[in-house]
């Protein structure tokens, strides 16, 4: 690969993995950073400085729940100073009115308030505790204020058959953006998958259902949908490519290319207490090690299509076919693409069971 | 939704144009980044809630001085039901 390297568009800011929820598809790692590993707020400030140096444009706040952190208006007034744009992905759950309004003055451009699902009981099933009340009432807060707003579902097995109603719900509500997004299958997400993915037939019926969404909100809120990429052709284009459009910190400082990279076997990850944003970005190794195409095995060394996907997912390569250096196995031209095949001949042969008990989830934890 | 010429086009809630000093000029949204051209920027930069588009289109028909003017105006509604489809703006 010989074109220039261009700067990240976007810093995805992990605050912290403290969170009041414990979501069963969670893309937080297994192994979390405890709260006295946290970054400091001072190092927090500089790194937004340098992101908007090194040409980042948005920075993500998230965790995690990032309104767990005391001093988040400081921080997103620190990020509005260095002139990036702030989105706050929140499960809504550690704020009052009085917080977010805080937060919006601050100069929040916009809220990515996450859900479980359309019910009542939704959170309590796929987070362990009680929580729709309160989204609800945070999205009320954010309509009532000059901020926008993102409604996330979250969707899987359980609750795909329940689409209609959620979409129901976001026409009540009424925001700029919906995404409904199926899992993947990374972290807490992989412990569950076998409960998690979803069957052929929801699939195709939620296909349609958002396609007649889209056609009815279009003006009012526009519809994202993420499908699950088992059930794709060809793999999605992960992250845009390794190292070249967003860089992850984790609370504890670490840099890293995507949310899973540490469960790569052999990556070692810089610190920004140790090493400016630039240098790591543009000549760790972490970073270089995946980048372009130099590294690419066949097929997708020769295949038209490795500029379009990047060969695909390097942690879905290492935890379905247990080598990150392969073609993503989700891909129809992998030749480990049977592991995948075979995981949904399991799923679509068991169909839609009764609902899973809650002792049959691995519900997340939190760090210490 | 047909853009009408008495309406007033507004950034939407989450959309705005970064800094005048910052290079290139883009249009921040949620999850995305819209670069904006010339006339793109011009366009854009009036969707203040003050102007009718009517307004937009008389100040880009003398901007523009040497285009067609009604090319120009056809433009400019195809660009603003665009960006109201991707709720970049608001009509009032």
């Amino acid at each position: 690969m010989t074109s220039a390297l261009q700067p990240p568009l976007t810093l995805i800011a992990e605050l912290t993995h403290r969170c009041p929820l414990h979501c069963v598809y969670c893309s937080n790692p297994l192994e979390m950073v405890q709260k006295n590993k946290e970054l400091p707020k001072e190092i927090w400030a500089r790194t937004l400085k340098e992101a908007a140096e090194l040409g980042v444009l948005q920075v993500d706040f998230t965790g995690g729940e990032p309104a767990a952190r005391p001093d988040l208006a400081e921080l997103v007034r620190a990020a509005r100073e260095a002139g990036l744009y702030v989105n706050l992905i929140t499960s809504g759950l550690s704020l009052d009115e009085r917080r977010l309004e805080e937060l919006v003055r601050a100069g929040t451009d916009h809220l990515q308030l996450s859900f479980q699902g359309a019910r009542e009981e939704s959170p309590i099933e796929f987070a362990g505790v009680p929580a729709q009340a309160q989204k609800l009432r945070v999205a009320r807060w954010a309509r009532q204020r000059a901020i926008g707003l993102t409604l996330n579902f979250v969707v899987h097995r359980q609750n795909l058959d329940q689409l209609e109603e959620m979409i129901s719900l976001t026409e009540e509500i009424g925001p700029e953006r919906v995404e409904f997004a199926n899992v993947q299958y990374y972290g807490w997400a992989f412990a569950n998958r076998d409960l998690l993915l979803p069957t052929r037939t929801q699939l195709d019926h939620s296909l349609e259902i958002i396609k007649s969404a889209e056609e009815r909100l279009r003006g009012k809120t526009r519809v994202e949908y993420v499908v699950p990429d088992y059930y794709a052709r060809y793999p999605k284009a992960c992250m845009g490519g390794w190292g070249q459009k967003a860089i992850l910190i984790t609370p504890a400082g670490d840099a890293l290319p995507c949310h899973a990279a540490q469960l790569i076997p052999g990556m070692t990850f810089e610190n920004l207490r140790k090493r400016p944003l630039r240098d790591i970005w543009e000549n760790s190794e972490a970073f270089r090690r995946f980048r372009g195409e130099g590294w690419m095995p066949e097929p997708c060394k020769s295949c038209d299509r490795r500029g379009l996907d990047f060969g695909g997912c390097r942690c879905q390569a290492w935890l379905v076919a247990g080598n990150a250096e392969q073609t993503d196995p989700v891909c129809s031209k992998s030749p480990r693409r049977l592991i995948v095949d075979s995981i949904l001949a399991r799923i679509n042969r068991n169909g839609q069971s009764a609902a899973p008990a809650h002792s049959d989830w691995t519900y997340r934890v939190n760090p210490g | 939704m047909i853009p009408a010429l008495h309406m007033r086009p507004r950034l939407a809630p989450g959309c705005r144009l970064n800094e005048k000093s910052q290079a290139p000029r883009v249009l921040l949204m949620p999850e995305r980044v819209l670069r904006l051209n010339g006339p793109s920027l011009e366009i854009v930069e009036r969707c203040d809630g003050e102007r009718t588009i009517q307004q937009i289109i008389s100040e880009l028909q003398l901007l523009y001085s040497k285009a067609v003017p009604e090319k120009v105006q056809q433009d400019i509604l195809e660009y603003l039901k665009l960006l109201h489809d991707k709720r970049a703006i608001n009509f009032e």
